[in-house]
């Protein structure tokens, strides 16, 4: 692996720039691996960089069916905090956070974490009762949150509008200091390019058919694209199309799948320091390094596998941009797009290990599991080297749909990133 | 002066003048002008500076595809907007232009340091740096490249226009006004067809406009192209101008964006600025033409460099000379076309450069007729020129090397590089495209949607081929629809065919790797970025542009996309679909975040809905709080009085005597059908079955998971009928949930439901006195306790209207809830006032009825739960039929971890101290000296003063918080830590003794 750095850089542009080398091979498969992960989002290519560096496990082949991070990884608003209710969610999404701050050096890559804050504005007392709860259960959990007055959040977020006609005022806002963004592709490469330099092969345009069982039960391997590969490990790190691969081993996922959409700005100069949720309204909203505003709004109604997405849902979110930042109604739309984001019944993931022998699982991300990247692939990695959860991702089983154990943030927040 | 308008060229109105300002100098152009056209008119090309260099800049385009000359314009306060494009927007009389994206003036812009470095500033740089110190990237690092980055400056006032949404159905659809346009819409409407025809351009014609020596059926081009016009006309299509088809959806939904006012010197008052029209069309006829292509040269940015189709439009359709001695650099036949319209109108053509080198031969000859030069297999090597190209390096090529060069003079380049079918409309369908290997191009392949692809956009050349298949494509759409229909191909002469090959950069003699030859003009990225992206593994299309930024402009990649493509699988070295297209994504031009908000904004936003009885609390000093989508009386404050003390009074008065309440937002949900009461058991979690006609239940509604979703109180009219009440904020949710379980789960249930939200105005009136109250105002029901006792409804008359009433309680005192129909709901209330005066009748608001109620310890669904709590874990196991054989969410509550022990469970909770209230979320924990992060037991839902027991108190959802009763638990806040004793959550008049009156 050619070391990154300023050196490297300035070198590099003296020489023509002939010293770069390819950061990833686009690996074809060997017939067998110790492990294989489906799916190369930034989960699935960071299981394999945590297996090979953190448990020496080098002989692992990352399948995607298109171009690794072209899913939900290269799709996403990158919205990234920690100020989750539930004592599970909080200690997944912090480990997350501890792992962001230094991720950039870890791989030698700069992924462009910049906590810049997000703000969540509270419209109704309902809102405010429930983020203070947040903020409350945040503080003695140790995870930075704080509440802000209307005009607190205003001096934080100067686009915002206070005003007390406003159709759904601000009556308060829950503010985390260290939470931000991050470049999504970045992060995909990144730990491409760091699993590649460890041994692991990337294999793309290889769609994963079917998962094996072998008579006893257990996996040996996937059928692919490109034929047979055998594996007594098999992870799925799929998102939207998880329940899909899961089905082809027996196991039925409690997973709906739904469209997703955000959309960009035109760039401008610096106009927004942070970023801002609104729930109340479904709209939230940064601003790229690049300048552009980035918007994400709520799931579509119905459950799709279609990328597309509709106009109504649009509207409606850009009617909601308008209403809290006013001044943006002349800045222009770019473009849009959509997901399709894996939702389970309590809107939490699934990392750990299944009924299947060596089948195990990364899903449930929905709506908000870029922040989790670091801390999903991390745990993820350690279930697949021990064969057991990490205590951090252990509450987040598939059981607890039958034994009731949820870690309900969909009922505390009703929608969230 | 306008040095370069020609006499006699043109489409803008002759009359006169329209003043402009651009950076504070004024111009004067004419009426139909773009500001690039009168710009260019008075020859300025310098427009603007790209993103990263800040490399000077002039339009290449004379559309919306333009990647360069992005300007700020203003029209007065909140009126102002960046990454205009000059060539597109329209001249109007005092309109301000500003160039954009400099330090400095736009012909010294002091950021343009970035070019002097700009090998630094490879594909992919910032991913490779910036990383240490570790917290320098957003302190230090990230700031700055903020500031560097973006385009123009964002608004930052509110915009004072308004934006219009419109809904259409139509049975044909034609986007696209030109030649295969124009003959489809006139074929469909010829055969009987309802057409509607959009372009996004100010006319309609499209390539016509540009192209007036075309002759069509006998006609010279402009006199067809206007009694065309005037036939559709006459045939009643809709057609609409500056409107442009934005995005295609599902079903043939497509959205289009009309510019109502921004050409406009004064809008009319009042008028919208803009019009999303949302349109579903049976039949869909994208007639959208194709995108010239630039070529991938050295230096092939500078002002003055465009595209030579852009040049043939300046001049045909504004009047415009671009430059008096252009040098034309081409792979394709119509670039010729352009040297010819310039030529004859008054310049000096220095070369023409033809990568090729086989051109057609007809344009050969009309070269040799007007003594231009053709070089024929050149390729160009630079070009020089700050601001402004002043000549051209040109070399031959042969077998692949490059020969001597030679420079060439010149005031402007006009480049084409071939062209490509526009198909992003059709992609947003997920229409497949197949490569074509002839044309070097995308092709339509499979469609999704009941559309037609007519024209350029499918790869034909030619006016007389353009025209020819636009009638076909009409006609088939025409049957389609049913219709009768034949095609009748208008007749050309002097058509402007030809053909064309698609390159990629081209050859240098140089080191390639030092040549700056763009492909995305306004995020700077060229040849070499994308080979050097390849290099390092970007072997997808996709990855190639994220790691480049190629094709992420503002144009969308409609400049840059294709070559792009072109370079990147020669460097891959596999064919161009191997690689790849990205995906278009909507909308087709940037648009207005206020076109797709429409109506939506301000008080329109989301309507507040209001009840009956809001005006009565409006006119008497009602504070308002928004529960959902209604605004609701919150409290009643008199004079001096803050929101607690007014509450105070207000439950001490309901209390003490009788207290007036406006419940109209409830949810209410008419039940009915001879199934209805197998239904209510069904759904809910108590025994439907023995409720007597006149009687009325709470009833709790569990989602499939067990957890609490909704509760209300339901009356029985009738054996088939039920009034079912639903939280504020559940109304809409559990008719939609009840609608899913008829419609997919029990479909053989004969049930109906109807939402009788807004039929009925709701009063709640409650105290000791309510019966008092009301009574003389009821007929027709017997309101003692005997006849009608708690939890009893009928229908009746009260204050002389038709009335549904429930004896219930929220509040522990004696209460009625009258219903009747909404138009009377301020009536009733009036006299339901009038005749509570003897009794000092109070009226209050929500804050007043959510401590009553939490008095008595009844819970708020959404505050005292938050969808993890059971029946059993809000004391609520009674209100489970025991018997039942099912109803939604009870085979969850037999899951183990819902009947496991230290569930959190609803408690009260006192202070130590009665004056200290604990804030609603606050946590609970049973040791509060515990280091972080502590082990948390539960946390506070609900909090308040109150008035009957003279102190706060609150509830609490608690692990195991029933065995913890008499115990003390703590609640550390930021100010300290409070400690609080574990009590019941019948707070008030446990026994219920003030019922039984
Ligand atoms: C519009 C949008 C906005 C979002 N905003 C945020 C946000 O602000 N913050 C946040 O934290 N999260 C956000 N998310 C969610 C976030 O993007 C995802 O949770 C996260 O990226 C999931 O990462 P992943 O690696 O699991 O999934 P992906 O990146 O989707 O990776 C899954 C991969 O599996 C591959 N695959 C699927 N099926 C097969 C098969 N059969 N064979 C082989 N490969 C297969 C896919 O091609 C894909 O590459 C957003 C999502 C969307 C869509």
């Amino acid at each position: 692996m050619t070391r990154f750095s300023g050196m490297a850089v300035l070198k590099n542009a003296l020489n023509g720039h002939k010293g770069w080398r390819e950061q990833w091979p686009d690996s074809e498969p060997k017939k067998e691996y110790d492990v294989i992960i489906v799916g190369a989002g930034a989960h699935g290519l960071g299981a394999a960089y945590y297996l090979a560096q953190e448990h020496g496990i080098t002989d692992v082949a990352v399948i995607d069916k298109g171009w690794l991070g072209g899913g939900n990884t290269g799709r996403n608003t990158t919205i990234i905090r920690s100020n989750y209710l539930y004592d599970e969610s909080a200690r997944m999404y912090d480990h997350a956070l501890d792992l962001w701050e230094g991720l950039s050096q870890e791989l030698n890559y700069n992924v462009m974490f910049s906590r810049r804050g997000v703000m969540m504005l509270a419209h109704n007392v309902h809102d405010v009762q429930s983020f203070q709860r947040h903020v409350h259960s945040n503080r003695l959990n140790g995870v930075d949150n704080r509440w802000l007055t209307p005009e607190e959040a205003k001096r934080f977020c100067p686009p915002l509008n206070i005003s007390r006609d406003a159709r759904y005022p601000v009556m308060g806002a829950a503010l985390q200091m260290r939470a931000g963004t991050a470049r999504h592709d970045a992060v995909a490469w990144g730990y491409a390019r760091a699993a590649a330099a460890r041994g692991v092969d990337i294999i793309q345009n290889c769609p994963v058919l079917a998962v094996r069982r072998g008579p006893d039960g257990a996996v040996e391997g996937v059928d692919t694209g490109k034929g047979f590969i055998r594996a007594k490990k098999v992870a799925i790190s799929a998102a939207g199309h998880t329940s899909v691969v899961m089905q082809s081993a027996d196991v039925r996922m409690p997973l709906e799948s739904y469209p997703l959409q955000a959309l960009v700005s035109e760039p401008v100069k610096p106009c927004f320091p942070c970023v801002v949720m609104s729930n109340a309204v479904h709209a939230y909203m940064s601003q790229s390094d690049k300048g552009e505003l980035v918007i994400g709004s709520g799931t579509d109604q119905y459950v799709s596998y279609s990328q597309r997405g509709g106009l109504p849902l649009i509207e409606h979110t850009l009617a909601a941009i308008c209403e809290v930042f006013p001044i943006f109604t002349r800045m222009r739309m770019l473009r849009k797009w959509g997901g399709i984001v894996d939702v389970t019944p309590d809107r939490s993931a699934i990392v750990g290990k299944t009924p299947v022998k060596g089948l195990y699982v990364n899903c449930g991300w929905g709506t908000g599991g870029f922040k989790a990247t670091p801390g999903a692939a991390h745990t993820l990695a350690h279930t697949v080297a021990r064969d057991e959860p990490h205590p951090i991702n252990a509450p987040f089983t598939l059981e607890r749909f039958t034994t009731g154990r949820l870690i309900d943030e969909a009922a505390a927040a009703a929608v969230a990133h | 002066m306008s040095t370069h308008r020609i006499a006699g060229k043109g489409r803008f109105d002759h009359g006169g003048p329209v003043r402009f300002t651009f950076d504070g100098k004024r111009y004067e152009g004419r009426r139909g002008d773009t500001i690039a056209s009168a710009l260019l008119a008075h020859g300025v090309h310098l427009m603007g500076r790209s993103f990263k260099y800040h490399r000077p800049r002039g339009p290449v385009c004379a559309g919306t595809e333009e990647p360069n000359a992005l300007v700020e314009t203003s029209r007065g306060k909140g009126r102002f907007e960046p990454n205009t494009r000059a060539t597109a927007q329209e001249l109007r009389e005092g309109l301000e232009v500003r160039s954009q994206n400099r330090i400095g003036s736009l012909a010294f812009d002091l950021q343009a340091v970035n070019d002097l470095v700009h090998p630094l500033f490879s594909a992919g740089f910032y991913y490779k740096t910036f990383m240490w110190p570790r917290s320098f990237w957003d302190r230090v690092y990230e700031p700055v490249i903020r500031r560097a980055a973006g385009l123009g400056r964002a608004p930052d006032a509110p915009d004072p226009d308004r934006y219009a949404h419109r809904n259409l159905h139509t049975e044909l659809l034609v986007i696209g006004a030109g030649p295969a346009g124009l003959a489809a819409a006139l074929a469909a409407a010829r055969a009987g067809a309802e057409v509607t025809l959009v372009d996004e351009h100010a006319e309609m014609g499209g390539a016509l406009l540009s192209d007036p020596d075309v002759v069509i059926d006998g006609k010279p081009a402009w006199d067809w192209l206007a009694a065309a016009l005037a036939e559709l006309d006459r045939l009643g299509v809709r057609r609409l101008t500056r409107t442009t088809a934005i995005g295609y959806y599902h079903q043939n939904f497509v959205g289009l964006c009309q510019k109502l006012t921004d050409h406009l010197d004064e809008p009319p008052e009042g008028a919208p600025r803009e019009r999303m029209w949302h349109v579903r069309a049976v039949r869909v006829i994208l007639a959208q033409g194709a995108l010239e292509k630039p070529l991938v040269f050295d230096g092939n940015d500078r002002p003055g460099v465009m595209l030579a189709g852009a040049a043939q439009t300046y001049l045909n359709r504004y009047g415009v000379l671009v430059g008096d001695t252009p040098a034309i650099v081409t792979s394709h036949d119509s670039a010729y076309h352009a040297a010819f319209d310039l030529a004859d109108a008054g310049a000096k053509v220095a070369a023409i450069v033809d990568v090729r080198a086989a051109p057609g031969e007809g344009v050969l000859v009309e070269a040799r007729r007007r003594g231009i030069e053709v070089l024929t297999s050149h390729t160009v090597t630079g070009t020089n020129g700050r601001l402004r190209v002043k000549s051209l390096r040109v070399a031959p090529v042969s077998g692949g090397r490059v020969g001597a060069a030679r420079t060439i003079a010149c005031d402007c380049v006009l480049m084409c590089g071939g062209w490509t079918p526009s198909l992003h409309l059709f992609s947003h369908t997920k229409g497949t495209l197949k490569w074509d290997e002839a044309l070097d191009a995308f092709l339509p392949d499979r469609s999704a949607e009941e559309c037609h692809i007519a024209g350029a956009g499918r790869g034909l050349w030619g006016y007389g081929a353009a025209l020819a298949d636009g009638a076909e494509i009409g006609v088939t759409a025409a049957r389609a629809l049913g219709l009768d229909a034949e095609a009748a191909a208008p007749v050309v002469e002097r058509d402007r065919t030809g053909t064309g090959e698609t390159f990629k950069e081209l050859p240098t003699d140089g080191d390639a790797g030092r040549k700056r030859a763009f492909v995305d003009f306004q995020n700077d990225v060229t040849a070499k970025d994308i080979r050097l992206a390849v290099k390092e593994g970007m072997r997808s299309i996709e990855h190639v542009k994220r790691y480049t930024t190629n094709g992420m402009a503002t144009d969308q990649g409609k400049m840059s996309n294709v070559n792009g493509l072109m370079i990147a699988s020669d460097a891959v070295g596999k064919a161009p679909p191997q690689v790849g297209l990205t995906t278009f994504r909507p909308p087709y031009t940037p648009t207005t975040f206020g076109a797709f908000a429409g109506y939506h904004r301000g008080r329109h936003f989301e309507v507040t809905r209001r009840t009956p009885i809001d005006p009565w609390a409006e006119a008497h000093g009602a504070a308002f709080e928004p529960v959902s989508l209604w605004r609701r009386a919150w409290y009643f404050p008199k004079a001096g009085e803050d929101m607690d003390a007014a509450v105070a009074r207000e439950c001490a008065a309901t209390r003490g005597s009788v207290g007036i309440f406006d419940a109209s937002t409830l949810g209410k949900i008419e039940v009915q059908g001879p199934d209805a009461v197998e239904f209510m058991n069904r759904m809910y979690t108590n025994p439907w079955t023995k409720l007597g006609i006149g009687r009325a239940r709470y009833g709790l509604l569990l989602g499939e998971d067990g957890y609490i979703r909704d509760d209300g109180v339901i009356g029985r009219l009738g054996e088939d009928l039920f009034h079912v009440t639903t939280t504020t904020g559940g109304a809409a949710r559990v008719l939609n949930m009840m609608e899913d379980y008829i419609q997919t789960e029990w479909p053989d249930l004969k049930v109906w439901l109807t939402s009788t939200t807004e039929q009925w105005a709701t009063v709640a009136l409650n105290g000791p006195n309510a019966r008092r109250v009301l009574e003389p105002l009821v007929e027709g029901q017997d309101l003692s306790a005997e006849a009608f006792p708690h939890m009893s409804v009928a229908e009746c008359t009260v204050a002389g209207f038709p009335a549904r009433l429930f004896r219930i309680s929220f509040t522990g005192e004696l209460g009625f809830e009258i219903n009747v129909p909404a138009r009377h709901g301020l009536a009733l209330w009036e006299a339901l006032m009038k005749e509570g005066e003897r009794y000092d009748i109070c009226p209050y608001g929500t804050e007043t009825m959510h401590v009553l109620r939490a008095e008595k310890g009844f819970i708020i669904v959404g505050q005292d739960t938050d969808g993890t709590v059971t029946p059993d874990d809000a004391g609520l196991s009674w209100a489970i039929g025991k018997k039942k054989a099912d109803f939604v969410g009870m085979r969850s509550l037999r899951r183990p971890d819902l009947v496991a022990e230290g569930r959190k469970q609803l408690v009260g909770l006192m202070t130590e101290d009665g004056d200290v209230k604990l804030d609603e979320g606050a946590q609970v924990v049973a040791d509060p000296e515990q280091a972080l992060p502590m082990k948390m037991i539960g946390h506070v839902t609900s909090s308040y003063y109150s008035a009957a027991l003279g102190r706060h108190f609150a509830m609490a959802l608690v692990e195991g918080g029933r065995d913890l009763e008499g115990r003390d638990v703590f609640v550390p806040t930021p100010e300290g830590i409070r400690r609080a004793t574990v009590t019941t959550t019948a707070f008030y008049d446990p026994a219920g003794e003030r019922l039984k009156v």
